[in-house]
């Protein structure tokens, strides 16, 4: 006879693992599970003993370990541990102790193998393999990655308003002018029903659409035709009506307009109008729509107008995630409309300071020739000069629409760069050999501390004038770099500096040592790090690539990756990247000022979880270039 | 009123061990005695197990933690509702080999006891006597040193009905929780106070009662008066006891009474 344990019952029903078991398998399961008290410091498992229980957290705190003593994770109630050893040779491979004084939950092994043989989610939940568990995450979140995914009933303002058939135009002018509204649906009932067409009464059929008449109508057919107001509607009215049902998608909404030469698309529900959407609402929706945003940039006429844009692109970025883009499509398109900024602004200061007296190249650096730029960015940029460039005639003109854009961009929301890389930077505004020079010094003279300062310009592209001089520089760098053992070394031991924390530890941010701390930083200590080590690997192979995920597929075609590990690295970026970016769409929504630091507590379980997984996969990419890049290894 | 945090001082242990070692009774002569007096032959097979000498290492005895939820607080009129019990050891409480009864009383359950151990009417109607769960409990008790909070509830009840149902005596050693809790904060063990507790009186500070107790050695907040979850409760505070205040090596004498 199994008795119920009803605490622990109840305690595995609310935790995640457990929490999709069915109720049989779970008693099953409560009524198998021992228990033990472990004081603060005192050891639960040793390496290599017999692996005999998987251990679940019911209070307290445990600490696990690698073989090698350091640190793997920590965790509390509601967490985890022993199913690496369950699951492999029946061997404890990490071993623990209580970092608190704990009471542990132990289920045996013929239970838990059961368990996960038997129930997919479970196993899905507890796998050992943390990097094909992110896989997975990363490959629904880009299954589900549609583009304009908006459905048409966000559209729908209001019920629609309706008139019967035998009303005459001028009724309709009348209630079309008291509504506001642009359009009316006619109905083959005496009044129609007033609005939503709800109120009719009890039991009788709602009244049937049999047609629409807009402004337009009255306009062409009523008007132009000479036709008295007391005409009816019925005279007047479009019918063969073109609808869209609401669960549609405001992308065929819109085509579905241009295709029938309508402005107006009654919404149905069934067989029920539940609104009327107006071209209007489309071009409003679409105003938050990036391509929108971007071609809004061009027809500015000022810096303060530019400026004034600041809210569309923040409501466009939120929009985007919204509506689940990956975060790929995110940077890629913030960066398109930053770019947009900087071209705009180069036409008005160019307008307003005259033609450049020779030809030049507008760089953007960093993120943004990365196309990874999110909503908090600083501006990275850089001009290059022709080779007639003469300081003493032509400095004046460049340091002037230098500042006009950098200025500029400021104002419109990226925040001048503390490093001073920006083309209002003597040194950083030089003719194309001059450039040819720092490059070919940084490569082949290279110093990890020099290249902390210059790491930046190997993200260049040319945004802007002789664009194909960015190109050159781009070429030379790939050409130098690579094989370049030294140069790679230092940018692999800058590309070390910035380390991914543990984890996460009740609501605080674990560090590898066991420190605690409140917030982390997305960009300094995940994206940045990720992209920094793509860098090098990029480098080393002659990748021209500028976007992170692209100098990934080089690298993989490359083959100097383990096997696997390429693809782990797109998963861990895209999933930091994707973090980040929702932490700075909620920000905004809440009407806070976004950033790139989060609190552990506004990370879902999930999250953390997953998070940690990407930690992982980036701190051993950072042991594997640590390896590959040793000075004087050859590559 | 709770006590926050473990208590962080391991190294000394407030208790006279030598002494109490003294005072402590010989269970194996005890058993060998009550077994030659029992008629019942379930009883006769439970003394015949017998007890741990006095001397064994805590970490070599096998322990049964056990909760009886009842009619009320006199063991003289009132009576067993349901017995719950986990068996265990120092290093594993073997919740999978719980049991749990619900026998029906003699006495008709009254509003007040139904509020606090949740047993109904309808539930008792359908139970057995205590005289036919009897022969699995002391199965289950046989050769294990019984774990209580507050022993002597769980002692007196069942004594009493083997006493009514039977004419026989039931004794067996026993570990109390509450006692231990008790000596650690230096106060004379009294049921008596915690009874008055129940009651309404202001419960002495720090509370020894089971939740509170726990609580200070970072046990979960479990739902009182189920007797198996009252009896794992036991079986947890006592893992947390000796972790903190004992050792494997302490001996049995030390503990039981």
């Amino acid at each position: 006879m199994q008795v119920e344990q009803l605490e622990i019952l109840d305690f595995l029903r609310a935790h995640p693992p457990f929490a999709g078991l069915p109720e049989d398998t779970l008693r099953g399961v409560a009524a198998a599970v021992d228990v033990r008290y472990y004081k603060a410091g005192e050891r639960i498992l040793e390496f290599g003993q017999t692996a005999e229980w998987w251990f679940v957290v019911r209070s307290g705190a445990v600490e696990v370990y690698r073989r090698d003593g350091t640190l793997y994770n920590r965790l509390t109630e509601g967490g985890y541990f022993g199913e690496f050893g369950l699951l492999r040779n029946k061997r404890v491979r990490f071993p623990a102790a209580a970092l608190e004084d704990t009471l542990v939950y132990q289920i045996p092994e013929p239970v838990f193998t059961e368990l996960f043989e038997n129930n997919e989610a479970f196993a899905d939940y507890v796998e050992i393999e943390d990097r094909s568990r992110l896989r997975q995450v990363v490959s629904r979140r880009e299954d589900a990655n549609q583009p304009m995914t908006a459905k048409v009933d966000s559209l729908v303002g209001r019920a629609p308003v309706m008139l019967g058939h035998e009303a005459s135009a001028l009724d309709a002018a009348r209630r079309m002018t008291e509504e506001g509204v642009s359009s009316l649906l006619i109905t083959d009932g005496e009044r129609g029903g007033e609005s939503g067409g709800e109120d009719g009464q009890e039991g009788a059929p709602a009244p049937r659409v049999v047609g629409i008449i807009t402004d337009r109508d009255l306009r062409t057919r009523l008007l132009a035709e000479g036709l008295p107001h007391d005409t009816s509607v019925s005279r007047i009215m479009s019918t063969g009506l073109v609808t869209v049902a609401h669960s549609q998608l405001v992308f065929e909404a819109m085509q579905r307009m241009l295709r029938n030469n309508v402005h107006h698309l009654p919404v149905l529900r069934g067989s029920q109008p539940i609104g009327v959407i107006a071209l209007s609402d489309i071009i409003h929706h679409e105003s938050r729509n990036s391509l929108f945003v971007v071609g809004n940039i061009f027809r500015q006429q000022s810096v303060d107008d530019l400026a004034a844009l600041t809210a569309d692109v923040r409501a466009c970025f939120v929009r985007m995630v919204g509506e689940e883009a990956s975060s790929r499509v995110v940077g890629a398109v913030m960066s398109a409309i930053g770019r947009s900024f900087k071209q705009r602004l180069l036409e008005l200061a160019e307008a307003e300071l005259g033609p450049p007296p020779v030809p030049y190249c507008f760089l953007a650096l960093g993120s943004m020739a990365r196309q990874e730029q999110l909503i908090v960015t600083d501006q990275d940029n850089a001009l290059i000069l022709d080779e007639r460039f003469d300081p003493a005639r032509h400095d004046d003109y460049f340091k002037a629409l230098a500042t006009f854009v950098c200025d500029g961009l400021a104002r419109c929301g990226y925040s001048y760069c503390t490093g001073g890389v920006m083309a209002t930077n003597p040194r950083w505004r030089q003719p194309l050999h001059v450039w040819e020079g720092y490059f070919s010094a940084w490569i082949e003279r290279p110093s990890a501390q020099g290249l902390l300062d210059s790491g930046i310009f190997f993200d260049l592209d040319g945004v802007w004038g002789e664009t194909a001089w960015a190109d050159r520089l781009r070429e030379l760098v790939a050409r130098k770099a690579r094989g370049n053992s030294l140069f790679l070394a230092c940018m692999a031991r800058n590309a070390l500096l910035r380390t991914p924390p543990l984890g996460f530890f009740k609501d605080f941010v674990m560090e590898s040592d066991g420190r605690h701390s409140n917030a982390i930083n997305m960009k300094r200590r995940g994206t940045a790090p990720l992209a920094d080590l793509v860098r090098v690997h990029a480098l080393a192979v002659g990748s021209r690539a500028r976007n992170s995920f692209e100098r990934l597929r080089d690298i993989i075609a490359a083959d100097i990756l383990p096997r696997g590990r390429g693809q782990d690295l797109h998963d861990a970026l895209e999933f930091i990247f994707a973090v980040r970016v929702r932490h700075q769409a909620e920000d905004l929504a809440a009407g806070r000022e976004p950033d790139n630091s989060i609190e552990p507590e506004k990370l879902s379980d999930f999250e953390r979880k997953s998070l940690r997984d990407a930690f992982q996969i980036l701190a051993d990419a950072q042991k594997f270039l640590k390896f590959r890049y040793q000075p004087g290894r050859a590559n | 009123m709770l006590y926050l945090g473990p208590p962080r001082d391991p190294g000394a242990p407030s208790v006279p061990r030598v002494a109490r070692a003294d005072l402590a009774p010989d269970w194996t002569a005890r058993c060998a005695a009550l077994a030659a007096e029992a008629r019942d032959p379930r009883l006769c097979a439970f003394y015949a197990a017998g007890a741990p000498a006095g001397d064994t290492p805590l970490g070599q005895v096998e322990l049964v933690a056990v909760d009886v939820e009842t009619t009320g607080l006199d063991p003289e009129r009132d009576e067993i509702v349901s017995v719950g019990l986990v068996p265990f050891d120092l290093t594993r409480i073997r919740a999978s080999a719980s049991r749990h009864w619900i026998v029906r009383p003699r006495r008709a359950l009254d509003a007040e006891s139904v509020a606090v151990h949740g047993i109904t009417h309808s539930q008792v109607a359908d139970a057995p006597d205590f005289t036919e769960v009897l022969g699995e409990l002391l199965e289950q008790l046989a050769g294990r040193v019984v774990v209580a909070h507050c022993a002597p509830i769980e002692r007196g009840f069942l004594a009493a009905a083997c006493r009514e149902r039977l004419g026989e005596v039931l004794e067996f050693p026993a570990i109390d929780t509450m006692e231990l809790e008790a000596r650690a904060h230096r106060q004379p063990p009294s049921v008596w106070a915690w009874l008055a507790g129940l009651f309404g009186r202001r419960a002495p500070v720090p509370s020894i009662r089971l939740a509170a107790a726990r609580a200070r050695y970072g046990l979960p907040r479990y739902r009182p008066h189920h007797a198996a979850v009252d009896a794992l409760a036991a079986a947890e505070l006592l893992q947390a006891q000796v972790a903190h205040r004992y050792a494997a090596d302490t001996s049995l004498a030390e503990l039981w009474s």
